[in-house]
């Protein structure tokens, strides 16, 4: 974790990965057996919390894999199967859609009151 | 995240519903149309899509729509018998377009409801990419 913006640094790109894979289900809402995906608030949270991740300490190591990894991209269980395999269903994914834009906007929020307070505390006065 | 991956998905998508609106839209117009023999007539024509995935990416790419193409319809024309038409045939027959009007209609309301959240997509993107770009300036 950043020591200075804390989880929301990591929670942005989380958000950001996430626009994107709601983007890609609602683009394909009309394609024949799409299957839609997802991604875990949780797991991702516990694999950027963990400490337990080896680190790269000679140059013949392997680069660790990053803690995002597609394996926490998670098939949806539709509601109401459809005829032509899709399991998209456009109005559930725009609710996510609009609910994850919230907490990047909270996200964001949190990471420019924190570079506001820094630059008081440089600078010794708010701007 | 790769940056603007969002906008080219959601771009992909308003493409390949504009090209489904603009068949219904043929295919409309399209429905009265007659001609002397079965093959000359109009057929309906539908987009195939396809989840524009070549298999390479990683797992977690952003995958857009892609247009597989389009193809027509394979339903035989309607055989109509009006002798009295220039183009009928020695039998007296024309052959009608055939066009199912039910289905085009919802195919039309289908398309326009997709493009139109795609395009909300693409508006609640540019808005958060705007506001990360302010970063640190308020």
């Amino acid at each position: 974790m950043d020591p200075i913006l804390g989880i929301h640094g990591s929670a942005l790109t989380f958000r950001a990965q996430r626009m994107d894979v709601l983007a890609t289900n609602l683009a394909n809402a009309d394609t024949p057996h799409y299957k839609a995906r997802d991604m875990e608030f949780a797991s991702t949270l516990a694999g950027v919390q963990t400490s337990l991740r080896p680190r790269r300490t000679h140059r013949g190591h392997i680069e660790p894999a990053a803690a995002k990894s597609a394996a926490d991209l998670k098939y949806r269980n539709p509601h109401q199967p459809s005829m032509d395999g899709n399991t998209v269903e456009a109005d559930l994914e725009m609710a996510r859609y609009a609910e994850n834009a919230v907490a990047y906007q909270a996200s964001l929020m949190f990471v420019n009151r924190r570079i506001t307070g820094l630059r008081a505390a440089i600078t010794g006065r708010v701007s | 995240m790769t940056g603007f991956s969002t906008f080219d998905v959601a771009g992909s998508a308003l493409a390949a519903q504009q090209l489904r609106l603009n068949l219904t839209a043929s295919n409309l117009a399209n429905m009265n149309n007659v001609a002397g023999q079965p093959d000359a007539v109009y057929r309906p024509r539908h987009a195939i899509f396809a989840a524009a995935d070549d298999g390479f990416g990683a797992a977690l790419d952003a995958v857009g729509v892609q247009v597989l193409g389009v193809i027509e319809s394979t339903t035989q024309p309607i055989e109509r018998y009006d002798p009295g038409h220039p183009q009928a045939d020695e039998r007296g027959m024309v052959y009608a377009a055939n066009v199912n009007v039910m289905e085009e209609m919802a195919n039309m309301i289908s398309a326009s409801r997709s493009y139109q959240s795609n395009l909300e997509v693409v508006n609640t993107a540019k808005e958060l990419m705007l506001r990360t770009l302010s970063l640190g300036q308020g």
